[in-house]
């Protein structure tokens, strides 16, 4: 990979202490989304949002992009509050959500922060969609590509901005598996040039485990309403990781664990492994 | 580089379709809007070219037709009162040319319905943009917009005359409010139901205010103008005839109320057929505006 002529903006650090969100319910009163989420992301870390769906992972991230609002807590950026749809991030949704009636190229120009330069612009375009892969695609409409293509083009745009935070909610959710794990791949070498926080809402425990430094599981905790932190466990940052790795396994049976998910372990193997992990991270 | 570049075969049917369930409350029920774009093939079909045959088709019937109405005043199936021959409006055709009246209607006939039609179309875009967009505006505006519609056309008739006057004004005025009420339903409707999720993605993206309107959401209510622009020239036609039936010294429907009058058959038939191939004419035109717009936003 050569190194982009461009430089970015430099990752920036994200911090969420007591934030919480609450919904109108239909029947007139609230209903908690989320509560008490304290949170504190390092300049260029990846970190998986992970949780059963419902529970307000979308929410979450929906908070520190600025697109909605928090109902109490605090939620920064480098120290400084979130602004409504705060500029220093850059959000990919679920879907492409790719305006059809323009070509790839013109799509990922609409990531270009304000008054960026004609010439510069076409520049950062054309180096983005190499970056992804998508340089003999920068003529073709949304219609003409396929789904892992548009995912592509909608990162390509999320990186237009020069993004100091990168939002990505379920990025690759409805991509089919083959596809998926490449994506996650590209994502990673993207994120090796493009220096951004990367903040990932997923559902699919693997994912979590290949692309994420920390994964962050959300879920309700007993009879309270809302959803909070439950747990945060540290993956590392070491790269490339072996999908079979035994350390990775042995994570995963954990988290299948605590989101209540029977992994067809036999039963000694993973209550040795889940046995193994926390002794691990509470004696050092 | 681990990842193939090229995933253009195979896996289109991935895009929407399969989209999941929404992870959140507040995002229940958009996955149905995307779903619209999953049936979309990769492969482009080619579409038939408007070929000579298409032509041959379309002109089967007019053909047809004008075998008939030969046939029909010729061999005396329909008395000559009734039905002039074809020649005879040809004559009548000829005979107006020639005095210098025929293009004189067809002229300030036509400079009515486009004028009118301009007129109309440009206002009912801009209601239809302000109602479509402003929650407010819509519940300030729609109601009495609505009423206003309601009105049959021909009520407005004595009022503008008593304004405006016999004049250019009133006819004008007449042929723009046929003209707005199309175009302003469509766009008002369209821009209401714009995808949320692209609207959401472009103020993710910092446009807001008239940057979102000409990025987002005008592109994407185009094919709802154009079909709103084709039903408000039908309508500037049919408001034109209206106006220049109840009080006009000139104009292709005060040639068909004054042939009428005069027992003039052959003017009469000369008359619909005029407006007939107008109509169609410049319906063509808007048609043209349709492909270079769809071709650049569709």
């Amino acid at each position: 990979m050569t190194l982009l002529e461009t430089t970015s903006a430099p990752a920036l650090p994200v911090s969420l202490s007591g934030v919480a969100r609450r919904f109108p319910s239909p029947d007139g009163g609230e209903r908690v989304v989320l509560r008490e989420i304290d949170l504190s992301i390092r300049a260029g870390e990846i970190v998986a949002l992970l949780g059963p769906s419902g529970c307000g992972k979308s929410t979450l991230l929906r908070l520190i992009s600025g697109l909605d609002t928090a109902d109490g807590g605090e939620l920064t950026i480098a120290g400084t509050p979130v602004a409504a749809v705060d500029q220093r991030c850059a959000v990919a949704f679920q879907e492409p959500r790719l305006l059809p009636w323009r070509t790839i190229e013109r799509n990922v120009e609409i990531g270009l922060p304000r008054g960026t330069e004609k010439s510069a612009g076409r520049d950062r375009v054309s180096e983005l969609l190499r970056l992804v892969q998508l340089d003999h695609a920068s003529g073709l409409r949304p219609r003409q590509v396929s789904g892992g293509m548009a995912q592509r083009a909608s990162l390509a745009r999320a990186l237009a901005r020069n993004p100091g935070v990168l939002l990505l909610d379920e990025p690759f959710g409805a991509l089919d598996a083959l596809t998926r794990i490449t994506m996650q791949d590209l994502l990673l070498e993207v994120h090796a040039v493009e220096p951004a926080t990367i903040v990932l809402v997923t559902h699919d425990v693997d994912e979590a485990l290949q692309l994420a430094d920390r994964i962050v599981l959300l879920g309700t905790d007993g009879d309270t309403a809302g959803a909070t932190i439950r747990r945060v466990l540290e993956v590392g940052n070491r790269r490339p990781r072996d999908r079979g790795d035994a350390r990775l396994a042995a994570l995963r049976a954990e988290l299948l664990d605590l989101l209540g998910v029977e992994s067809h372990h036999p039963e000694d193997y993973i209550t040795q492994a889940i046995k193994a992990q926390r002794s691990k991270r509470e004696n050092p | 580089m681990a990842a193939s570049p090229d995933f253009v075969t195979g896996d289109s049917v991935v895009r929407g379709g399969i989209a999941g369930p929404p992870a959140d409350p507040h995002v229940t029920g958009e996955a149905a809007v995307h779903s619209s774009e999953a049936g979309t093939s990769v492969v482009e079909r080619p579409r038939p070219r408007r070929s000579s045959w298409r032509w041959l088709i379309g002109a089967i019937l007019p053909v047809a037709l004008l075998v008939l109405w030969w046939a029909a005043s010729h061999l005396g199936w329909v008395a000559a009162f009734k039905l002039p021959s074809p020649e005879a409006v040809i004559q009548a055709a000829i005979d107006l040319a020639q005095r210098g009246v025929l293009w004189e209607y067809i002229g300030i006939s036509l400079q009515r319905v486009l004028l009118g039609f301009a007129i109309g179309a440009i206002v009912g875009l801009a209601l239809g943009a302000i109602v479509g967009l402003s929650r407010l505006a819509d519940g300030f505006l729609a109601p009495t917009i609505g009423a206003a519609r309601a009105v049959p056309s021909l009520a407005w008739v004595p009022l503008l005359i008593l304004y405006l006057g016999f004049g250019e004004d009133s006819k004008v005025t007449l042929v723009a409010i046929g003209a707005l009420f199309p175009v302003y339903t469509t766009v008002a409707g369209a821009l209401r139901h714009v995808d949320p999720h692209l609207v959401e993605l472009g103020r993710a993206y910092g446009l807001h205010g008239v940057r979102l309107l000409t990025t987002v959401q005008l592109p994407a209510v185009i094919p709802a103008i154009i079909s709103g622009l084709r039903l408000a020239l039908a309508q500037a036609w049919l408001f034109l005839v209206a106006a220049e039936l109840l009080g006009s010294t000139m104009g292709l429907g005060f040639l068909l109320i004054e042939s009428q009058n005069n027992g003039r058959i052959d003017r009469l038939f000369l008359a619909i057929l005029v407006l007939a191939v107008l109509g169609k004419a410049t319906d063509a035109l808007v048609g043209v505006l349709e492909r270079q717009l769809l071709k650049r936003w569709g």
